[in-house]
């Protein structure tokens, strides 16, 4: 029974996922259903547990309740279909090594224990590099990297997993402008190829563009589906509360960039 | 005679224990406040090679100069500490690794080449290492009263600006205050209470007095002023008693007594304390943990029954177990205690079923608005 | 034979200050990475009680169960430090500085109650007697050699070993543990083997080097090889390096002016070090400092060539 397949068809369902914090409902409640093949967003207020829920989904924070399936078995058994990008701040990049050492890294869980990465491994990497236009960096030290490179790297080192499903903890937090739109084009290819982009993200204005799904979270899930479904005022609403108010025009979510307006700098912390 | 001697014993080392639990009291919460604990393990290390400059100077072993050696050379390991974490890519932990190695490894060097000197007062630096509180002069009480009072005098004068400077440095910073300066002033505070401890507990203990009494005492108070006074008094305690014990005359170091006495100090405040004590907590969390899965259980009914469309719908016990993967029984019992469900059988098969009361029914609402508040 | 037999001490001398510093190094290097280099000072302040326990216990101060029994302690403060800061109640830094004084309070005390006049004394636990390891010799194929050089050399390969297998295990566990962790490599249980190894180190350089000046030997060689280069196991390799360069000159240094011997090697780590900080060439202070100077000449060069340019001729 536990090994049968479970809701094969979704890249990830999540049944009554519950993680707490002490006594502190971190999630609550979370029930997922992601189709494969799409390119998802999770966004929500500061707080609202978004990197808690895909550490749960990865088993690195315990949770209380609840079952987690990708591709239709748990996460141990799924491993090696599985890519993980976590926030850029999580590791200090002062450690000594290279770009293509990080980049190898990837590829440490299809070697598994004892073996050692060889040239093989390397020359991915290397083509994993190249798609991330970061060749000639191959052999810089990570520290010299500018954050936006930093993050490329990262990347590069999901994209040599050759998962199915990726998780991508805010990619695109403080990456300049380019890095940004590649970092979404490749995303977008392997959307393309048929694989499945979960990435907590924090800028609303953008969730249009770039993503075809998302998930409203707030504690619980507000909302999810198709983006033209779910990014309506009426979710964004229930999602932020009160500070929505920023994003509403006349009633509906703006599209362009918010006026100026005084109470961004109370709330800034939503863009 | 026999008992005045040790009657003048035992006090000396009263009131040496005395002045050492006050100023490591009132400095360690400072230093614990501000993240620095470890800085005093690594100032007082250093203090041995400051103790060995100060007796080859001063050739006797004269307590104001071999002080004055180990505020030295405490004050240059703080600086030592201070740049290599600022000029380097090393982090604290290995700057403050670095520095109390090497300049203890500077210490025993030091204190070797004195012992081949063949200097005949040498005997007893090493007391310093573990502490040796009956060997304390009359004379040397005076250097530590003074030093403890100046430092105290410091703390009350510049108490706000201390507080702030702990509590939120870059704000101190806004509102002008010299916070670099300040900061510098608490470390040569610390590196002042290691030299009051040098004879109590020695060099190689002495990070516990400005860890032990200031983390115990937190435990008690919300609040730096109180907490301040706290860990004082149990820096005072923890000293009295483990010198007392010294002063037996068993041949038991007196650092090592002390040390052992602020543990079970921290201990007892850490279990016990009101609030932050983990006894407390333990109870806490055990019923925080069952009201969550109760609440969860019942908004699991509660969902089902919307799903279903119908406020009664009863699920059957087997199924709710299924669908959370965790056996809820215990959960629906107590449920059932409150009267927010009500279990019945039906025949056939034999299976238990659940429904929710009207007051289940309310308080899953409840529960769901308040899920929802949270998020506004 | 005396005078070769006074040929072979200084060597053996030297290689034992060597072996504590490379078996250092092979574990420090990934706690200095981690950022947990204080937890060296820990383990070693404590197997001071686990020594003394096995003695008490065993009769016996050396031997390999003895060494891993008193290692324990060692590990034994590690796991009390991460279960008091997962209390909450304090910091990591707190958690470490209230447990082992108190470990290594009742080592002391210990000491003083039972083992007032055998050799484990308050000295050697503070500054070890490297000078003297010739004294105890165990005899190996024929030769014989001094105890505390034979238990480096072995946890030394053991050290090697170790870091040699798991190389790419603990380059990842170190860097991104939480990677490690969803990839299915357990770094909670890789973290424990190193400090399970540092403990170890810590007790069989104990006779060496006392409890102390370890630390220079786990700490001081692997920062100083860290701002000298940008790969890992050319800083494993440096580190290494800057060991031996210690052990040497510190021993020749003490003879010299006769002073303790590993205190004078613990300090040349620290020379080593202040080298490094000072002018390894991409970290160093001075050329940094340099380099700032030639960019800001630089800088101003050309603004003044601008200024130049627009001024009308």
């Amino acid at each position: 029974m536990a090994d049968a397949l479970h809701e094969p068809q979704l890249a990830l369902h999540v049944e009554d996922l519950t993680v707490s914090y002490q006594n502190k409902p971190v999630l609550w409640d979370i029930d997922l259903d992601l189709p494969p093949g799409v390119m998802a967003a999770v966004v929500g207020p500061n707080g609202a547990g978004k990197t808690s829920l895909i550490k749960a989904i990865l088993e690195l924070i315990p949770s209380l309740a609840g079952h987690v399936r990708i591709l239709g078995k748990p996460y141990r058994q799924q491993r090696g279909r599985v890519g993980y990008v976590p926030q850029r701040s999580a590791v200090d990049w002062e450690f000594p090594t290279t770009a293509l050492d990080v980049v190898t890294m990837g590829l440490y869980g299809r070697l598994g224990w004892l073996r050692r990465p060889g040239r093989r491994e390397r020359e991915e990497a290397m083509q994993a590099l190249e798609q991330v236009a970061m060749a000639d960096f191959a052999h810089r030290q990570i520290s010299q990297l500018s954050g936006g490179q930093q993050q490329r790297v990262f990347l590069a080192r999901a994209l040599v997993q050759q998962a199915e499903v990726y998780f991508l903890d805010e990619p695109m937090a403080g990456v300049d402008a380019t890095t940004e739109r590649a970092i979404v084009n490749i995303l977008g290819e392997l959307r393309d190829a048929g694989k499945t982009i979960i990435v907590v993200h924090h800028d609303l204005q953008t969730v249009r563009t770039y993503f075809d799904w998302l998930v409203l979270l707030n504690v619980g899930v507000v909302a999810q589906g198709p983006v033209s479904e779910v990014y309506t005022a009426a979710n964004l609403r229930r999602a932020y509360g009160g500070q929505v108010a920023l994003l509403e025009g006349n009633g509906m979510p703006a599209d362009k960039p918010t006026p100026p307006d005084p109470q961004r700098d109370q709330t800034g912390d939503v863009f | 005679m026999l008992t005045l001697f040790v009657d003048y014993t035992i006090a000396k080392v009263t009131i040496g224990a005395v002045l050492l639990g006050i100023i490591s009291g009132v400095l360690g919460s400072f230093a614990v406040l501000r993240q620095q604990s470890l800085l005093g393990d690594t100032l007082s290390h250093a203090a041995l090679p400051g103790v060995c400059i100060g007796f080859i100077i001063a050739g006797t072993r004269e307590m104001a100069s071999l002080m004055a050696g180990a505020l030295a050379t405490g004050i240059l390991a703080a600086l030592a500490v201070l740049v290599i974490t600022r000029r380097s890519r090393l982090k604290t932990d290995a700057a403050l690794g670095i520095t109390l190695s090497v300049s203890f490894a500077i210490g025993v060097v030091l204190l070797t080449y004195i012992q081949g000197t063949g200097n005949a007062s040498q005997g007893g630096l090493d007391s310093f290492l573990f502490g040796q509180a009956a060997a304390i002069l009359r004379h040397d009480l005076w250097i530590m009263a003074g030093i403890t009072f100046a430092a105290l005098a410091l703390v009350t004068a510049l108490w706000k600006e201390f507080k702030l400077v702990v509590f939120d440095p870059s704000f101190a910073a806004a509102m002008g205050l010299p916070v670099v300066a300040l900061e510098t002033l608490l470390t040569v505070m610390i590196a002042l209470a290691v030299i009051v401890g040098l004879q109590m507990v020695g060099v190689v203990l002495m990070a516990s007095m400005v860890i032990a009494p200031a983390t115990a005492a937190r435990q008690w108070h919300e609040r730096l002023g109180p907490m301040v006074v706290s860990a004082a008094a149990i820096g005072v305690t923890a000293g009295v008693v483990g010198a007392l014990i010294s002063a037996q005359g068993q041949g038991l170091a007196t650092g090592p007594l002390i040390v052992l006495c602020a543990a079970v100090l921290v201990a007892i405040s850490l279990l016990f304390a009101p609030r932050r004590g983990l006894v407390e907590e333990a109870v806490e969390r055990w019923r925080g943990r069952r009201q969550l899965e109760d609440r969860q259980v019942l908004s699991t009914l509660y969902g089902l029954a919307r799903r279903h469309q119908d406020p009664r719908f009863s699920a059957e016990r087997g199924f709710v177990d299924a669908y959370y993967g965790v056996r809820t029984r215990k959960a629906l019992e107590a449920l059932h205690a409150q009267g927010l469900v009500d279990r019945f059988r039906a025949e056939p098969d034999e299976a238990e079923y659940w429904e929710l009361t009207e007051a289940g029914v309310e308080e899953a609402e409840r529960l769901l608005a308040d899920i929802k508040g949270r998020r506004a | 034979m005396l005078a070769s037999l006074m040929e072979r001490i200084p060597v053996m001398i030297m290689v034992t200050g060597a072996l504590v510093g490379m078996a250092g190094t092979l574990v420090g290097s990934f706690l200095v990475l981690s950022g947990r280099s204080m937890l060296s000072d820990a383990i070693s302040h404590s197997i001071i009680l686990g020594i003394v326990v096995v003695w008490l216990l065993t009769g016996q101060q050396t031997g390999p169960i003895q060494t891993i029994g008193a290692a324990v302690t060692g590990l034994l403060t590690v796991f009390l430090t991460q279960a008091l800061v997962r209390t909450r109640r304090m910091r990591n830094d707190a958690a470490i500085g209230l447990v082992f004084p108190v470990f290594f309070a009742l080592g002391v005390l210990l000491l003083n109650v039972y083992a007032r006049d055998v050799h484990i004394d308050e000295h050697t636990v503070l500054l070890g007697e490297i000078g003297f390891i010739w004294l105890d010799n165990i005899t190996i194929a024929g030769y014989e050699l001094p105890r505390s050089l034979v238990a480096m050399s072995a946890i030394t390969l053991v050290n090697l070993l170790f870091v040699g297998v798991f190389y790419k295990e603990l380059k990842l566990a170190t860097f991104d543990p939480m990677l490690a962790r969803a990839l299915g490599f357990a770094p909670g249980v890789l973290s424990y083997g190193l400090l399970l190894l540092t403990s170890v180190t810590a007790v069989a350089a104990f006779d060496a080097v006392g409890v102390i000046l370890f630390v220079a030997f786990v700490i001081v060689p692997p920062a100083t090889a860290y701002l000298l280069t940008e790969r890992l196991w050319l800083m494993l390799v440096i580190g290494c390096l800057v060991s031996v360069i210690a052990s040497v000159t510190g021993y020749i240094l003490a003879n010299y002016w006769d002073v303790s011997i590993g205190g004078m090697m613990a300090v040349m780590t620290g020379v080593a070090f202040t080298l490094a900080f000072l002018l390894a060439p991409r970290h160093g202070l001075l050329p940094r400092w340099w380099r700032a100077r030639r960019d800001a000449a630089h800088n101003r060069a050309a603004i003044d060539d601008s200024a130049e340019a627009k001024r009308p001729s």
